[in-house]
């Protein structure tokens, strides 16, 4: 086997001029792949103009930059057939995606155009003499399947938030190789048009120190007074849960999880949440989680600081008693 | 009264003057009457027939003796009304005979004493009510009256048609005066009877045919989706009893003011429901009559002129049609409306879920079958798996007596007591599905049947020789509706058992509860099925102080569950929920801390009622089963 | 325009899942199957389609759990045909062989677009969707949220992104589509329908029998997670929780 055979390498996503947060998640744990098969990481980076941000990627050996304007807006082909002509020149071991929008087409096309065995939504990665054990997570988080790749190259999905981001990151720039693109770009069956902005205007969750996240146990539109006049005294914004959007009581803008928003705030209150794996999947990297639920095995526990077991119609009015009372004696 | 003008040497001309004006408004009268039954036979078949001695029993009831209308003090206003019009109408009907062929050998009516006596007394009873009305409508204005010009002009006619009547006889025979006042009686009754038909007082001669026609069957038996096909959108798919429905209201409010949802604040009205039926066949009649369907555009019925709102508000509580004075029938014309809406999906998301969930595990809350008798686990007393082995009673358990935290702790007790008194019960763990009751309700016919069969399947495997369930709801479609299906069993509802098993002393009350406590009568136990009595003696045999609330037994109020409100989000417009208003009245009592229920879903209802309206601490929401182990001995039945 | 959707049959979640003795796949003695949620999307989206602009919709299915169920309420929904395929055991049904029989089924068969869900529940080697399009060699974007023809051989989808983000692709046709959510929710199709459809329309059976079935990865083992750590449990009367609460916020300094 060459050198190239065992690298690993790392799609880079990134939209609207900034990489992706998960893609550091891949490259940490790329980051150590590598070392264990004794190759390089390599992140691969389509678009176009995004050269400088190859400066982020340090955590890389090399950066593999193709740049052509048929891959400044992302569509699964263009960028597909990128991957596919490089693997086929010098084919790595792994290929890691982040199991997101892009990644989840990018993948399942490669996987059998290039005819390699794929893991998605993988929890875990790991390498035991020369097999790659890789955990998969399925059954909306009730099941773990642990599944064995022979020595052959192979693609995996990552869950995001699956590992920490912090050993993807480093800050000297990396080797940067850019390339043109190795196969012609002209006459695709899919065409980028334009990106969609969501409706302007709103609060930004992500940037709200506080967020009050409600669920389907909210109930009704109504109740969400409540959840405002909560998120009013602790200094925050309400967000929601997919169910909760899906309601349209709140624009998407609001929406916590994978399909939402990745939000980090310093106090994440859940109430009614259950904790689906696609919402804990956007709001685990809060600080500090409390969460009512009446249900004791609501998965949200499992990734909550504190948690009570209770009707949150019960728990709001108190607290708010509370909150404004001491309001009262701070004014 | 003026045999001069009327008698054997009478002049020609006011014969001929009456023989028009009698022509010009019968031919009115039978122009619009013969148009309004054409209205009606725009609707399909429906059978109404047979049981001649019980319709003729509630014409005298509910037409000649005002059963209904006597509930509110004003009905003996309308009465009175109805009396002196029948009265006079009787009179009349000779007078104007004479009147057209002077020839008959009959003096006019108020020339007999004891008639001119009679329409005297019923004159000035007449007055004085139409006195009543009026100040009623005009001064007293209760918020719920609607005004209309239509109760303006009838009240102003009779008070003039007794004024004029009354004239007549009490001045001299030959004044002019008397002679004016009786043909201005004469007249303003001939003017009546062309105007009738075309008014809201259209009642006067539709209501006897609504109730003589009303459903004679239980009140728990919805007509199924046959034939008719499922829902109704416009006048041609309604039945024509169910047309005839806007023809008999008197718009007297009486279903709205007893109507949870529409006091509550939501769009729901049941007098405009049907109100709303009219409307559309007036508009839509003369294009359907017509036949040719390009020719003239009108609204469909169901979303042009009653929304869908207005029809998902409904709980079916029955208390509308338990108070029509003229037996209308608006819950079955709501769920008529609601087939259409779900047979075209138009379901709101809540209910959606709730439906699939029913369809894939037999219950509304989305979990699997396995867990139905999880409440069992952990049990003191083991229940018998009835497909494996015979009981005496089958419980039928019901989706919220067993899938529902708060109720399932009462679904225990029920289970201790039974074993404690030695009844030989059984379940059907995960073979039970919901009974389907409120689906049918929503409109969900063939969920309905698909819940039914399969519950009827698995009746069918059993060995048992009664139902006992813990749900009213259950217990009025198993009783009313399961027949039907061919599941023809005795049903008892658990306050029917406890009350024999009391009676029998096979339970024991050690510990009389002395304290006051107050019932609330569910829907589908009371108004639907007349249960009142069994779950008040079960309290008094405890030793429990039972205090009334105001609106109790017949009149209970609805808790809002009913009738698949329970899966749905909240009707918009919505002020005080059905269940708060509840909770309020019964924590009013005096000395009343508990309120005792008597149906699973209540028990969630109104324990959440009571956190939402500050009652906690106030007012306890107990299960009847939880008081009767109270008061049987809680430890004596554990080891049992 | 000729519109395949592919239906999936996942675990239902409701029930419990158990592991067969093997430890490496579920016993599916205790399973019970239901129809993926993305592909009643995908169902949906041809069936708007349909509505709006004309369509001829052809559902598909492999032959386990209650497909019969979800291939009757397709048609009751609105669908032209239905297809079951047969011939090919449940066990060890990779998401690669489903796509490879998807990909025989659909052989002979007219379809300009192919809508199936972006995702299953129990996805390992690949999502159905990308691995079809793969096979097929067609156009293919996956995570959409509508999809709208643009002339008789293109249509406009919209793809998702976090953040409320979306992008608009031009696809031309003949194409595969990975649907996430239709425009609007999947539509309720009354009992009686489904029982209607059951009485008069029927599922033909189209055998697979002859494809070749790739392995897919070995499965070492299934495990059920053991509980993450747990949250503190606060307990009292909501007052005392409240005030709990509080110092927490206060000693952590989000509340100052």
């Amino acid at each position: 086997m060459n050198q190239s055979g065992r690298d690993v390498w790392v799609y880079v996503e990134h939209l609207r001029g900034a990489v992706a947060e998960h893609t550091y998640e891949l490259l940490g744990k790329g980051r150590e792949l590598a070392g264990a098969l004794g190759g390089r990481l390599v992140a691969i980076f389509l678009g176009e103009g995004v050269h400088p941000l190859t400066d982020t990627l340090g955590a890389a050996d090399s950066v593999l930059c193709v740049e052509d304007a048929a891959l400044a807006g992302f569509t699964p082909q263009a960028h597909a057939s990128v991957l596919r002509s490089l693997a086929e020149q010098q084919p790595p071991r792994l290929l890691l995606f982040g199991a997101t929008s892009m990644g989840m087409d990018l993948a399942s096309l490669l996987s059998t155009t290039l005819r390699m065995p794929l893991v998605v939504n993988c929890r875990d990665i790991c390498v035991e003499d020369h097999r790659i054990i890789a955990t998969n997570q399925m059954c909306g988080g009730k099941l773990l399947c642990q599944a064995e790749i022979a020595d052959a190259p192979a693609i995996f999905t990552v869950l995001p938030g699956a590992f920490p981001a912090a050993q993807g990151k480093s800050d000297h720039p990396p080797a940067v190789q850019r390339i043109a693109t190795p196969v012609p770009l002209e006459g695709l069956r899919t065409r980028f048009v334009r990106l969609l902005e969501p409706a302007a205007g709103d609060v930004d969750i992500t940037k709200a120190p506080v967020l009050v996240a409600v669920g389907r146990g909210i109930q009704r539109q109504d109740n969400l007074a409540l959840a405002e006049e909560l998120a009013g005294l602790l200094g925050g914004a309400v967000c929601a849960s997919r169910p909760v959007i899906d309601q349209g009581w709140l624009p998407v803008t609001r929406q916590v999880g994978k399909s939402g928003m990745i939000v980090k705030p310093r106090f994440y209150l859940a109430l009614g949440i259950s904790g689906a794996s696609e919402h804990i999947e956007g709001m685990k990297g809060s600080e500090l989680v409390v969460a009512i639920n009446s249900d004791p095995k609501a998965p949200i526990f499992e990734v909550a600081d504190y948690g009570v077991v209770a009707d949150m119609f019960d728990i709001i009015p108190a607290l708010l008693g509370v909150l404004r009372a001491r309001k009262g004696l701070a004014a | 009264m003026n045999p001069g003008l009327f008698g054997q040497d009478a002049a020609l001309p006011a014969v001929v003057v009456l023989w028009v004006v009698f022509l010009a408004a019968a031919g009115l009268f039978t122009v619009r009457a013969r148009y309004l039954v054409r209205l009606l036979r725009l609707g399909g078949s429906e059978h109404r027939r047979g049981d001649l001695g019980r319709r003729l029993a509630l014409v005298v009831t509910e037409v000649l003796g005002h059963r209904r209308l006597l509930r509110e003090p004003f009905g003996l206003a309308h009465l009175a009304i109805f009396w002196g019009f029948v009265v006079y109408a009787s009179a009349f009907g000779f007078t104007l005979l004479k009147g057209l062929v002077p020839s008959l050998p009959y003096p006019m009516p108020e020339e007999i004493a004891p008639v001119a006596l009679a329409l005297d007394v019923f004159g000035v009873v007449v007055l004085a009510a139409v006195v009543v009305a009026a100040v009623r409508r005009y001064v007293l204005r209760p918020s719920r009256l609607k005004q209309s010009r239509d109760a303006g002009i009838i009240l102003t006619i009779i008070g003039s048609l007794m004024v004029t009547s009354l004239a007549s006889r009490a001045a001299d025979p030959a004044s002019a005066l008397a002679l004016a006042m009786w043909w201005g009686h004469v007249l303003l009754v001939l003017a009546f009877l062309a105007y009738l038909p075309y008014s809201k007082h259209l009642h006067l001669l539709a209501a006897p045919f609504s109730v003589f026609l009303t459903d004679l069957g239980p009140r728990g038996r919805l007509r199924p989706a046959g034939a008719l096909g499922d829902g109704a959108l416009n006048a041609r798919e309604f039945t024509w009893r169910e047309l005839l429905n806007p023809f008999a209201c008197a718009e007297c409010g009486r279903c709205d003011r007893v109507c949870p949802s529409h006091l509550s604040g939501t769009a729901l009205s049941p007098q405009k429901i049907v109100h709303h039926l009219k409307e559309h066949l007036l508009e839509a009649g003369p294009i359907l009559l017509r036949g040719i369907p390009q020719d003239g555009h009108h609204r469909d019925l169901v979303g042009g002129i009653v929304s869908p709102d207005e029809l998902w508000a409904c709980t079916t509580c029955y208390a509308c049609m338990d108070r029509c004075p003229v037996m209308n029938e608006h819950i079955p014309l709501i769920v008529r409306m609601r087939r259409h809406l779900v047979a075209h999906g138009d379901v709101d998301p809540r209910l959606q879920d709730a439906l699939t969930a029913l369809s894939r595990y037999g219950n509304a809350f989305g979990q699997s079958p396995k867990m139905r008798a999880h409440w069992t686990q952990g049990l003191e007393v083991r229940v018998k798996d009835i497909r494996r082995e015979p009981a005496e009673y089958l419980w039928f358990v019901g989706d919220y007596a067993s899938y529902d935290p708060a109720a399932r702790e009462a679904t225990r007790a029920v289970a201790r007591l039974m074993h404690r008194a030695g009844v030989d019960f059984g379940i059907l763990y995960d073979a039970e599905v919901n009974s389907g009751n409120d689906v049918r309700r929503v409109g969900e016919e063939g969920l309905f049947e698909s819940l039914a069969e399969k519950n009827l399947a698995a009746l069918a495997r059993c060995r048992f020789e009664a139902i006992v369930t813990t749900d009213p709801h259950s217990y009025n479609t198993l009783t009313h509706e399961y027949p039907d299906l061919g599941g023809r069993w005795p049903v008892l509802h658990y306050t029917e058992l406890f009350e024999r098993l009391l009676q029998g002393e096979r339970l024991r009350p050690v510990h009389p509860l002395g304290r006051r406590v107050t019932y609330h009568d569910p829907c589908y136990l009371g108004r639907y099925n007349g249960i009142y009595e069994p779950p008040r003696r079960v309290l008094s045999a405890l030793g429990t102080h039972l205090v009334e609330m105001p609106r109790t037994r017949a009149n209970s109020y609805c808790c809002g569950a009913g009738g698949g409100r329970v899966w749905m989000t909240e009707p918009p417009g919505l002020r005080e929920r059905p269940a708060e208003s509840r909770v309020r009245e019964a924590a009013a009592l005096d000395g009343v801390g508990t309120l005792v229920v008597a149906c699973p879903k209540e028990l969630a209802m109104f324990r959440d009622a009571v956190k939402t309206a500050g009652l906690e601490g106030r007012l306890a929401v107990r299960d009847l089963a939880e008081l009767v182990e109270e008061a049987v001995g809680l430890e004596v039945s554990r080891v049992a | 325009m000729n519109i395949a959707v592919l239906l999936n049959m996942v675990p239902d979640l409701v029930e419990d899942l158990e592991l067969d003795a093997s430890g490496t796949a579920l016993d599916a003695q205790w399973m019970r199957y239901v129809l993926s949620e993305s592909d009643e999307h995908a169902l949906e989206q041809a069936l708007l389609l349909k509505d709006r602009h004309g369509a001829r919709v052809t559902v598909l299915a492999l032959d386990y759990g209650d497909v019969d169920e979800a291939l009757y309420s397709s048609l009751a929904k609105g669908a032209d045909e239905a297809v079951r395929l047969v011939g090919i055991p449940r066990e060890g049904l990779t998401k690669r062989a489903i796509a490879v029989a998807f990909r025989e089924a659909l052989r002979g068969m007219p379809a300009d677009l192919i809508l199936t869900g972006v995702f299953a529940i129990d996805d390992l080697d690949g999502h159905v969707a990308g691995l079809l399009a793969g096979l097929l060699d067609l156009p293919f974007v996956g995570v959409t949220r509508s999809v709208e023809p643009v002339c008789d051989d293109r249509v406009v989808v919209q793809k998702e992104y976090p953040g409320g983000l979306a992008a608009e692709i031009e696809v031309d046709l003949p194409a595969v589509i990975g649907v996430l959510s239709a425009p609007q929710p999947p539509r309720y199709v009354p009992v009686a329908r489904i029982r209607e459809t059951r009485r008069t329309r029927a599922v033909t059976a189209h055998d697979v029998s002859s494809i070749e079935i790739p392995p897919g990865p070995a499965i070492l083992r299934l495990l059920k997670p053991e509980p993450a750590k747990r949250a503190e449990m606060l307990a009292g009367s909501p007052e005392d929780i409240a005030r709990q609460m509080v110092a927490i916020l206060q000693e952590r300094g989000v509340l100052r």
